[in-house]
């Protein structure tokens, strides 16, 4: 038996996510791999973060995803004069009918962009972050469920910007991934002069999912096989992050779940129904990264400090 | 709450336990009384079959009153519940009892350790190999109970088996090491109580008829001689034993009472030998006549036997030497001469008749050739004599002729005594069994002989075996071939097939080798083991540090070797591994944090022939490796269901 006769126990795996990843990949890039990882995220059910200067394609990412996965899209900007109401929504009184009436706000979408998160108040982000953690959101007294599937792509520039508030590491926890998407390489970015811009084209593209059959997608992702020896391959990786001068502390015991349900959604985006190490190398960056504190500096943990931890860990 | 050791049983535990408790108490039942025995297999069955059934155990009640019950038997039977058999009976009585107890695990445990116990009890016994074979398999089983107890029912019996195997076999470096180097004490490797020596078989130091006729049908090894030259002849065999003098008109015994020490002149250089001597209860050692160097325990007494101070009661290793040729007592003290002369009066008066008869012509050399003729004419050698009557000597001389050899020197003694020639019984062996495979002549209790000696003057004492008169070939070949068939030999010595005879040549060479090498293992030899290791002038204390580096390097080698082997115990994992040999050959380099398709890459740029074949290692690899093996095996099962 091959890998590739194990493709045919894979009756879910549709043509039309190799779509999804060829038409984001138009819009965005020489990116291949960062929107890999963000549809990953999606499917793993996590929410994600993406980080990195302004002008460097985060929100058109986030836009082209909401798009091709036909979901119901919102977008937020946040200042640092946002309420939490703005998100989460108001009751107003309507006169007609002598009743307080609410009118949802921008978090109740499918996919929600919290664009430059870090820009406003503690009080306001910790609104949005409750929403993502809870799944529902309660204002005047009454509790609201939020659609699903319900996804927050949120972005945020690098914190040594001036007037920003970063997120504390318990909220960093909340999103599965953080990617960085960075400058674009010569090529693209010929392409991309060349072209004028992309977000215009973003409108262009047509739905290739529907939000109904997603959940099916999730289940099916979150049931990749994990065998022993990959389970112990995870827990080999995390407890070397325990162990390591490196970081200022260890990855929690959800960070090792995060972990394994993300490499399962990379292993089942790639069409396997098992997980293998590379997977778990694959995504080992964007799941530890923020979750990690360098112990010089007391920034996140570097890209090269996680090729080390790699490095240092044999494969059972 | 319930601990562990509270824990229930698991009920397909139970026949280890059963298994265990046989294979302990088992060779116990052989020579324990038979009541004992049989009261033990009925609690063993009647556990096997509660468990069998599925029954209630039964209660204190019951067990209680059949403790005590156990207990007063014992005490009735040995009269203590102390000491070796009383002890092994105790512990025999109480593992039966135990299996009517099984509802823990700790009661398991119990089964477990009294088992390992029961193990050593065996050595009390026997020390053979069969009983090393026998205790090497059951502590095999014990410890694969052990094993069966604290893994679950997981492993099937074979791979509990197998684990218990490979944990013996690991221990095997180290009880060589522990026996090689453990300081070892002069005497026996087992200590035993002292009631463990009853009922050896040997020469007794009286005779009487019959008395050595019986010890002949017994094929058991007296012991073991190994000379350092060439083999003597046969007829030049005498092992001498007791010197009987005293004669009361039916039993002969030793004179007790201080007589001066023996002159023996040696007329022949010495031939030095290794005698291993089996235990026998007396206080004497069997030496090849006549014994001229002895070992410092051993005395030589007036009549030229080498005595100890304490029964010789484990087999023990001596060196030797004899001249085959002497002179012994030219000189004699008359008071011996006497008491050599002297007869019970009014006994066997036909005998003194015919002897006076011959005193009155004849020297002392005729009065003996006269006796030997007349034994040589008339007389026949069996094993099955008839009774005698009061003068057994007159029976046996004038009726019955028929005789085994006591027969023959209590006669002759009785005859030159009479014709007033000093003359003596001595009893001991004759000739012995040689095995040409190790070199060792082995002298049974079949050899057991008595032949007499006659004082002459100028000469000394000789030597004169009246036996060899009436069957030359008692003394020329052996027992086996001067008795008529169906005499009551033993077995073993009438089998003259002769590969049967090569068997039992190999079998009792290893068995030999097993007393000399193994049971024979004393302080002594463990100098010239430990000096041939260039370890000269030992004491305890460069022993106790042989012993512990040895062992520390053991466990270090055994350690190393299984985290070496560890990782290679998955099948999957050892082909692999046997695929990176096979890259390592051709200069690629496997990284142990390098995924095995990284690594196919890789192979794929540095070596595009092998890039093919390897990426089919690795697909078949990461399948069986990565893969549900579950899943592939409940569709295999889906598949087949699908068939019928």
């Amino acid at each position: 038996m091959t890998l590739k006769n194990t493709l045919s126990g894979l009756a879910g795996h549709p043509r039309a996510f190799d779509g999804v990843l060829d038409q984001a990949g138009r819009i965005i890039l020489g990116k291949d791999y960062e929107i890999r990882l963000a549809i990953a995220c999606l499917l793993a059910n996590g929410h994600l973060l993406i980080e990195d200067l302004p002008g460097l394609g985060k929100t058109t990412l986030a836009h082209t995803l909401a798009r091709l996965l036909g979901l119901q899209f919102s977008r937020i900007q946040f200042t640092s004069d946002l309420l939490p109401a703005d998100i989460t929504g108001v009751s107003i009184f309507e006169r007609d009918r002598s009743e307080f009436r609410f009118l949802p706000g921008p978090v109740f979408a499918q996919l929600v962009l919290a664009d430059e998160i870090n820009r406003a108040t503690p009080k306001t982000q910790s609104a949005l972050l409750e929403a993502m953690e809870e799944g529902q959101v309660t204002a005047e007294g009454q509790t609201r469920p939020l659609p699903t599937p319900f996804f927050v792509i949120a972005t945020q520039n690098p914190a040594h910007q001036i007037g920003t508030f970063p997120l504390p590491e318990s909220q960093l926890d909340r999103f599965l991934m953080r990617i960085e998407l960075g400058y674009p390489d010569r090529i693209a970015e010929r392409a991309l002069l060349a072209a004028g811009g992309q977000r215009r084209r973003v409108e262009e593209l047509t739905p290739l999912l529907s939000p109904d059959n997603l959940p099916a997608l999730q289940q099916e992702a979150s049931a990749i096989h994990a065998a022993g020896p990959l389970i112990d391959y995870i827990q080999a990786l995390v407890e070397a992050t325990r162990q390591t001068p490196t970081f200022q502390h260890g990855l929690s015991p959800r960070a090792g779940l995060a972990l394994l349900a993300a490499a399962r959604a990379w292993a089942w985006l790639a069409g396997r129904d098992m997980v293998l190490p590379d997977d778990v190398q694959a995504v080992l960056p964007a799941v530890a990264r923020h979750r990690l504190r360098s112990a010089q500096g007391g920034g996140y943990a570097l890209a090269e400090d996680i090729a080390a931890l790699i490095r240092s860990v044999a494969i059972p | 709450m319930s601990t562990p050791a509270r824990e229930a049983l698991d009920r397909h535990a139970t026949p280890w336990l059963f298994a265990t408790a046989l294979a302990t108490t088992a060779p116990h039942f052989i020579h324990q009384p038979v009541w004992l025995s049989a009261v033990a297999s009925a609690l063993l069955l009647w556990a096997f079959w509660l468990w069998w059934k599925d029954q209630r155990l039964p209660g204190r009640w019951i067990l209680i009153p059949l403790v005590g019950a156990g207990s007063a038997g014992i005490l009735l039977e040995f009269h203590t519940l102390f000491g070796r058999d009383a002890g092994v009976a105790m512990l025999v009585m109480f593992m039966t009892m135990k299996l009517l107890e099984l509802k823990s695990r700790r009661d398991a445990m119990v089964v477990v350790t009294l088992g390992y116990f029961l193990l050593l009890t065996h050595y009390l016994f026997s020390q053979s190999i069969p009983t090393g074979l026998w205790l090497l398999a059951a502590m095999w089983l014990v410890t694969a109970t052990l094993i069966r107890l604290h893994g679950g029912p997981a492993s099937s019996p074979r791979d509990t088996l197998r684990y218990a195997g490979v944990l013996s076999l690991q221990a095997v470096p180290f009880m060589l090491v522990l026996f090689l180097l453990f300081p070892r004490i002069s005497g026996p490797l087992w200590g035993l109580p002292t009631d463990a020596h009853a009922g050896k078989t040997g020469l007794s130091d009286t005779m009487s008829p019959g008395s050595i006729a019986e010890l002949v049908q017994n094929a058991d090894i007296a012991f073991r001689v190994r000379f350092d030259g060439p083999l003597p002849p046969r007829q030049k065999l005498y092992w001498r034993g007791p010197v009987m003098e005293q004669f009361d008109g039916a039993t002969w015994q030793p004179h007790k009472g201080r007589s001066p020490s023996p002159q023996l002149e040696s007329l022949s250089p010495p031939i030095g030998y290794e005698t291993t001597l089996e235990a026998h209860n007396q206080r004497w050692l069997l030496a090849l006549d006549a014994p001229r160097d002895l070992p410092a325990e051993f005395s030589q007494n007036a009549t030229l036997t080498a005595v100890t101070q304490n029964p010789i009661n484990e087999r023990q290793r001596f060196q030797l030497s004899a001249s085959l040729e002497y002179r012994f007592n030219a000189n004699e003290d008359p008071l011996v001469l006497q008491r050599n002369l002297a007869l019970p009066a009014g006994s066997n008066p036909q005998t003194r008749a015919l002897a006076e008869q011959w005193r009155s012509t004849n020297t002392a050399e005729g009065v003996i050739d006269k006796a030997l003729a007349l034994f040589a004419a008339e007389f026949t050698y069996t094993l099955q004599p008839p009774l005698l009557g009061r003068h057994s000597v007159d029976d046996f001389l004038f009726r019955s002729k028929r005789g085994f050899c006591e027969h023959y020197a209590a006669a002759f003694v009785v005859l030159m005594r009479a014709a007033g020639v000093p003359a003596r019984v001595v009893g001991g062996y004759q000739g012995g069994e040689f095995n040409p495979l190790d070199q060792y002549l082995v002298v049974r209790q079949s050899d057991a002989h008595a032949w007499t000696e006659v004082w002459i003057k100028q000469k000394g004492w000789v030597r004169i075996d009246p036996t060899a008169a009436v069957s030359p070939s008692r003394i020329e070949t052996g027992i086996a071939n001067a008795l008529a068939f169906g005499e009551p030999l033993p077995l073993l010595l009438q089998v003259r097939s002769e590969w049967v005879r090569a068997l039992r040549y190999r079998w009792e060479a290893i068995n030999n080798a097993w007393n000399q090498g193994v049971l024979g293992y004393n302080p002594q030899r463990q100098r010239e083991f430990l000096s041939r290791l260039g370890l000269s002038e030992t004491d305890w204390r460069s022993l106790a540090i042989a012993l512990g580096s040895t062992c520390g390097l053991l466990v270090a080698g055994l350690m190393g070797w299984a985290l070496y082997k560890h990782p290679e115990r998955d099948p999957v994992v050892r082909l692999w591994h046997k695929a990176l040999r096979h890259l390592a050959r051709r200069k690629v380099d496997y990284l142990p944090w390098e995924t095995p398709l990284d690594l196919a890459r890789r192979v794929r740029k540095q070596h595009p022939e092998l890039a093919e074949p390897f990426q089919r290692v690795v697909d078949a690899y990461l399948v069986a490796r990565y893969g549900n093996t579950d899943q592939h095996l409940n569709t295999l099962r889906d598949a087949i269901a699908q068939l019928r």
